[in-house]
């Protein structure tokens, strides 16, 4: 758990980040959303002291970040930065293993981590290991970005618009691969983007900045129906509220008891797992009214209708 | 055919046009310089004493006919490989046997000159020799440069290039060619010259890498101060070297006047003390400049990371930062080692030592023999030291820009 104490960052007379204070549960993604100049950066950057806080404080787990010299700290926070960052003098392993040799891990278990890494991220260690970044396409380079981050297995991982070089069907791949990650490792994801669309897809929680003000922090279908402010729901896209409201709830959340009549076996079948928004653009498209929601293993477990899909598109 | 069929395909190729395509233009070039040193100048200059005017002799004068014409004919052989063979290795090959030749010939026409145990006559490399070398010198370096050689085999090539070299001096082949008069009428001098000259080049190097490199990171880290050092150093590099050491001599001379412990380590107003000062000063700016450049090659984003991986600022300067820059700031030795090398022929104007000596010596004296015997080694010396820095620097830098 990480809390976040009145946290202000003050340039001379400009206030980047004004008294923010949030509590990031653990096991979770948190994505902070704001325009450029919102200071949802100067934020993350605060909780691994790249930048030091003018006043308030930061706990990770019940312990004072300032308790203990910046760079220890950093070195048990992953963090992954816009245009990944990686060392071009080193290969991905040797990046990879940077945070384990700083830390002193003998070399046959920084090897060890490295290629587990490399595998959970879908890069091949036998083929990647010692390749140098310039060898690598975008998306890899992002995804060795990541494995280095994670190197230390640290509890906490900071990312500042992580996906932000990436084109955007890489973009949708990397997301899903970070979501697998995060169940996978259990990590706590703080993920900062001006991308309002990815911080619905990715938080558990979303965080809307402006002017370095905290304008409102809660689930994201919260933020759709109940924005605390008409500047959240500029932000949050107001025009868009319902379709948003749709892409947040699953087909298996939404669905109906099967009909005894069996209706619409004939027609669409969706994964328990497709979101409201893509099977109502599915019925749209098809011109039909129903759909079938089917387990992983292909068995129907219930249906979807146009006007239950409708209903699910207002506030409750 | 019909006519239209003519006009979309265009006239044909005259006949014989492809076969002038293929001469080489570089050597035809080359092949005319060459012929206009073996046939319009002089070979070799008699001299019967060292400060006489020359008598100018030709190859064919000089030599033994069947000598004569066989350095010839092997000169025409070069002639058509320069022309006609696209081959690198091939043209590599006959440009050094067109070296040898040319060298052994000047070796045979010294003897050929020299009556036995005579030390007065002079036999000089004469206009014509000079521009054969040229041409087949730019014929090799051609060749190399069309093999692409590796940082590697370029450092093995100059190594056996000295080699061959030494081992000719050494045996003596040129004992009877002027300059190598010139040496063995004071072999030691010669010894002492070059390792003074050797000493203040890398001397003030390491001191002005020791303080540049330095100032270089500063300069990086704090943006205001880079415009007024910059400009500070480039006001020093236009300064000219005769009256940089001018003007150091003053201080330089007070100093050791005023304090003991400054004249007991060797600091006085002329000699070696000034000289290393001036180089030093010179040496500032280009790895004062290069450290920047390089410092601001490397990404911000990587530097970024390496503070969020946890790495300390030192750390950070040191394993990633410098590694990084170090292809740009061995760049910036390189310049200096080259310039350095070359400026310190002028120190010997101050009595700071070096081949200078000579070549001051022998402008004193009207003696050609003897600034050759300071200027040749200076050459050798600031070539080989350009050709092992590039080497290192390409074998650094791995990273693509």
């Amino acid at each position: 758990m990480i809390v976040i104490e009145s946290l202000t960052k003050r340039y001379g007379s400009t206030t980047a980040v004004d008294a923010v204070s949030m509590v990031i549960e653990r096991n979770s993604i948190t994505v902070i959303v704001g325009t450029s100049g919102s200071g949802k950066s100067t934020l993350l950057r605060m909780i691994n002291r790249l930048i030091e806080p003018t006043s308030g404080r930061v706990l990770i787990e019940d312990r004072d970040t300032a308790s203990e010299p910046g760079h220890l700290l950093r070195r048990r926070i992953g963090y992954v930065i816009q245009g990944h960052g990686l060392f071009p003098h080193r290969t991905v392993a040797e990046n990879v293993g940077t945070v384990p040799r700083l830390l002193g891990w003998e070399e046959g278990r920084i090897r060890a981590r490295a290629a587990e890494l490399l595998g959970a991220l879908q890069l091949d260690p036998a083929q990647y290991s010692e390749k140098y970044p310039y060898q690598l396409s975008g998306g890899q380079q992002q995804r060795v970005g990541v494995a280095r981050a994670l190197a230390a297995e640290p509890a906490v991982l900071l990312m500042d618009e992580p996906f932000g070089a990436l084109d955007p069907i890489i973009r949708e791949k990397a997301q899903d691969d970070l979501l697998d990650i995060q169940r996978r490792f259990g990590t706590t994801i703080v993920l900062v983007t001006h991308d309002i669309d990815e911080a619905f897809r990715l938080g558990d929680r979303v965080a809307v900045m402006s002017e370095g003000r905290l304008l409102q922090y809660d689930r994201p279908e919260v933020l759709v129906t109940r924005p605390a402010s008409p500047l959240v729901g500029r932000m949050t896209g107001s025009a868009e509220r319902a379709m948003r409201l749709l892409s947040l709830t699953t087909a298996g959340e939404a669905a109906l008891p099967l009909a005894a009549n069996g209706a619409g076996k004939d027609g669409l079948l969706v994964p328990t797992s497709a979101s409201l928004r893509e099977v109502l653009s599915e019925l749209l498209w098809r011109g039909s009214e129903c759909a079938t929601v089917v387990d992983a293993d292909g068995t129907p477990s219930g249906q979807l209708t146009v006007a239950a899909i409708l209903a699910r598109g207002r506030p409750a | 055919m019909s006519a239209s069929d003519l006009l979309l395909r265009g006239p044909a190729p005259a006949h014989g046009s492809s076969a002038l395509r293929r001469i080489d233009r570089l050597g035809a070039l080359l092949t005319l310089l060459g012929a206009a040193g073996l046939f319009l100048l002089p070979f070799v200059d008699f001299k019967a004493n060292r400060i006489l005017p020359g008598d100018p002799r030709d190859l064919a004068q000089v030599l033994p006919l069947w000598a004569a014409l066989g350095c010839q004919a092997t000169l025409a052989a070069v002639a058509a490989v320069a022309l006609l063979a696209a081959n690198a290795p091939l043209r590599l090959a006959a440009a050094l046997a067109g070296v040898v030749a040319v060298a052994a010939a000047l070796a045979a026409a010294a003897n050929a000159l020299t009556p036995p145990h005579n030390l007065i006559i002079r036999v000089a490399p004469g206009a014509g020799f000079w521009l054969l070398l040229a041409a087949l010198g730019l014929l090799v370096t051609d060749a190399i440069t069309r093999m692409r050689p590796g940082p590697g085999a370029r450092v093995l090539l100059l190594a056996l290039f000295l080699a061959v070299t030494a081992l000719a001096l050494a045996h003596g082949t040129f004992d009877n060619v002027s300059v190598m008069r010139e040496y063995a009428v004071d072999a030691s001098a010669f010894t002492l010259a070059a390792r003074q000259h050797i000493l203040l080049s890398l001397g003030s190097l390491a001191a002005a890498v020791v303080v540049a490199l330095p100032l270089g990171i500063f300069c990086h880290r704090v943006p205001r101060l880079r415009p007024g050092v910059l400009s500070a150093l480039n006001i020093i590099q236009t300064i000219p070297s005769i009256a940089l050491f001018g003007i150091l001599m003053a201080p330089l001379g007070a100093l050791a006047a005023h304090v003991p412990l400054a004249a007991a380590v060797g600091i006085r107003g002329i000699g070696a003390a000034p000289a290393v000062v001036a180089l030093f000063l010179y040496s500032l700016l280009p790895i004062v400049a290069n450290t920047v450049a390089g410092l601001k090659r490397v990404s911000p984003a990587t530097v970024d990371a390496a503070l969020g991986m946890g790495m300390t600022r030192l750390q950070t300067l040191l394993s990633v930062e410098l590694i990084l820059a170090l292809p740009v700031i061995l760049t910036g030795i390189r310049i200096v080692l080259v310039q350095n090398i070359g400026l310190v022929t002028v120190a010997a104007l101050i009595g700071g030592g070096g081949f200078g000596t000579f070549v001051f010596g022998g402008i004193g004296q009207a003696a050609t023999d003897l600034v050759l015997l300071g200027a040749i080694p200076t050459v050798v010396l600031a070539f080989s030291a350009a050709v092992l820095l590039d080497a290192l620097v390409e074998r650094l830098d791995r990273v693509p820009k």
